[in-house]
């Protein structure tokens, strides 16, 4: 095996892995402060109230923490699978602090009630001018490795990689598209109901390349490595990404069934969800079955804990969008807390945790450790996180449920059996137990915090790590 | 023409197109080989897995 003098670049990768971590926590602290007040409304203060926090607390998980996530593992993957150190340094490091920038001015101006309005893309314009800047070096950086490869094949991990980063920039500037009025104040390129429109073709894509197709990028390639055999299939690999970019792109209409949106649109965006089971579900078999004749390292690998149980829930998860989808069934579920629950078992339980199971895997190496400090809470982080998952999404079924009952249920005469605050009563209780849902989860990323200070104390930082030539490819 | 004839010529085209997918992945016989390659790719750097985790070459943790 030849060596070359060049070695990977695990600055950014190991700036961004230890980010993950940090807004992880500060986002779920976000969220739990949110549920708690909605259980406890005197705690919502000043300009901390409910609904000021919650773009901050959907911002910081979505972009600050799975944004994180997937820069770092992104970093990794691209490198060592095409055998080359990063294409550029300096734009990488741009990435990361453009990127940090961007976070802490979300933080100031989301709370000052500074926003466009348009869900999960609430930033104002000068922001969203920093975003595409940073997101063009990210795709340079990233399809520059790329070209850069030493080898023939461009993995299938870098396939999701790749056409999540163009799919999203895609996205956020057709979406953000404005007129400024002030610096902190602008209105949408469009009006009426293909605002609507091109808002939900943004937001459900945001899910569909952003927190899917990127993610599934992380599956490609870790569950592999640290169930140590190739995937299960890679022909099957192949027509999942296909499958899946094309069929997202045409789901968002199920956001706006029984609005002023044309019907036609309303069941294009249905059949098309419908549709999205099968790539949805072969990616999730395709990453489950890679263990198949390597089971029993389940039982004591706490990292393949968190993959495989991320995949469960989002083969859940998968299954349950693509039936909310259906008109009849989001007539019940729809602007209940069903909603919620379904986001979070994709967010909390396949997002989430297949990140904290990609950064588990990559801190060690980072910081020039065998393993973790404490393998052992790595468990302790997995059964509390899964239980924290696991209150939450039933919560929210029930609550939902409940909820969009109580609001079609009508009397004898026609009129309504029950007024709206009636249905906020009844959703307390399971307001609470979302409330310790969520708690726990966050309880498991200080533990992982805790891990990863451990981990890093007496660590060194990996800058020395050498590209090597790949053995089977020598001419 | 018809819109509905463009809607039916994009369902069609559509289809053949995810049938092609198909057909590249799983029918060309020269794709097999090319696909259990790509495969492997995330193991032929074991040496730079020991490097960064700090082991020698044979597993175990260096001095």
């Amino acid at each position: 095996m030849s060596v070359t003098q060049s070695t990977y670049n695990y600055k950014v990768v190991r700036q961004f892995a230890v980010m993950t971590v940090i807004w992880g926590i500060v986002g779920m602290l976000v969220g739990v402060i949110i549920a708690a007040q909605l259980v406890w409304p005197e705690l919502n203060l000043g300009w901390l109230h409910f609904g000021r926090l919650r773009p901050l607390h959907t911002n910081a998980v979505i972009f600050a923490f799975g944004g994180s996530a997937l820069f770092a593992t992104s970093y990794y993957v691209v490198q060592r699978t095409c055998h080359t150190r990063i294409f550029s340094d300096g734009l990488a490091a741009f990435t990361f602090w453009g990127w940090q920038l961007i976070i802490v001015l979300a933080a100031v101006t989301l709370p000052l009630g500074i926003t466009s309005g348009k869900e999960y893309a609430e930033l104002e314009w000068p922001i969203d001018i920093l975003i595409t800047l940073v997101w063009v070096a990210y795709a340079v950086v990233f399809f520059g490795t790329i070209a850069k490869r030493k080898v023939s094949h461009i993995y299938v991990a870098n396939w999701f990689y790749g056409g999540f980063i163009l799919a999203v920039a895609l996205l956020h500037v057709v979406n953000s598209a404005a007129i400024p009025v002030s610096l902190t104040k602008s209105y949408s390129a469009y009006a009426g109901v293909q605002d609507a429109m091109v808002q939900w073709w943004y937001g459900h894509n945001a899910v569909g390349f952003f927190l899917t197709a990127g993610f599934l990028g992380m599956m490609y390639y870790f569950v592999p490595k640290q169930a140590g055999r190739p995937v299960y299939s890679y022909r099957l690999s192949v027509v999942h990404f296909w499958a899946l970019i094309f069929t997202y792109m045409w789901a968002g209409p199920h956001h706006l069934h029984y609005t002023a949106l044309p019907d036609w649109t309303q069941s294009v965006g249905m059949l098309f969800s419908l549709i999205l089971l099968a790539p949805s579900w072969g990616g999730m078999i395709n990453g489950v079955m890679t263990l198949s004749g390597a089971w029993h390292k389940l039982r004591d690998d706490p990292i393949l804990k968190f993959l495989i149980t991320s995949l469960s829930f989002y083969g859940m998860s998968t299954f349950e969008g693509p039936m909310m989808a259906i008109k009849t069934v989001n007539a019940l579920s729809h602007y209940t807390d069903w909603t919620v629950g379904h986001v979070h078992s994709g967010a909390l339980g396949w997002v989430a945790m297949v990140s904290i199971g990609a950064i588990y895997y990559l801190l060690p190496r980072l910081f020039g450790k065998p393993e973790m400090f404490s393998v052992k809470l790595i468990t302790v982080h997995f059964w509390v996180a899964t239980i924290g998952v696991v209150l939450y999404i039933a919560s929210m079924w029930i609550a939902g449920v409940m909820q969009g009952l109580m609001w079609r249920a009508v009397n004898i005469d026609g009129t309504l059996t029950y007024s709206f605050v009636e249905s906020v009563k009844a959703s307390y209780p399971f307001w609470a137990i979302r409330f310790l849902g969520g708690l726990l989860f966050l309880v498991g990323m200080l533990i992982m915090a805790y891990n990863m200070v451990k981990t890093i104390a007496g660590g060194r930082t990996v800058d020395d790590a050498l590209v090597l030539q790949p053995a089977a490819h020598h001419a | 023409m018809d819109i509905n004839d463009l809607r039916s010529i994009v369902t069609v085209v559509s289809l053949l197109t995810f049938l092609g997918v198909v057909w590249w992945a799983y029918g060309v016989k020269g794709n097999k080989q090319r696909f259990e390659e790509a495969a492997q790719l995330p193991f032929l750097d074991e040496a730079a897995d020991r490097a960064e985790l700090g082991l020698d070459r044979n597993g175990q943790r260096k001095a």
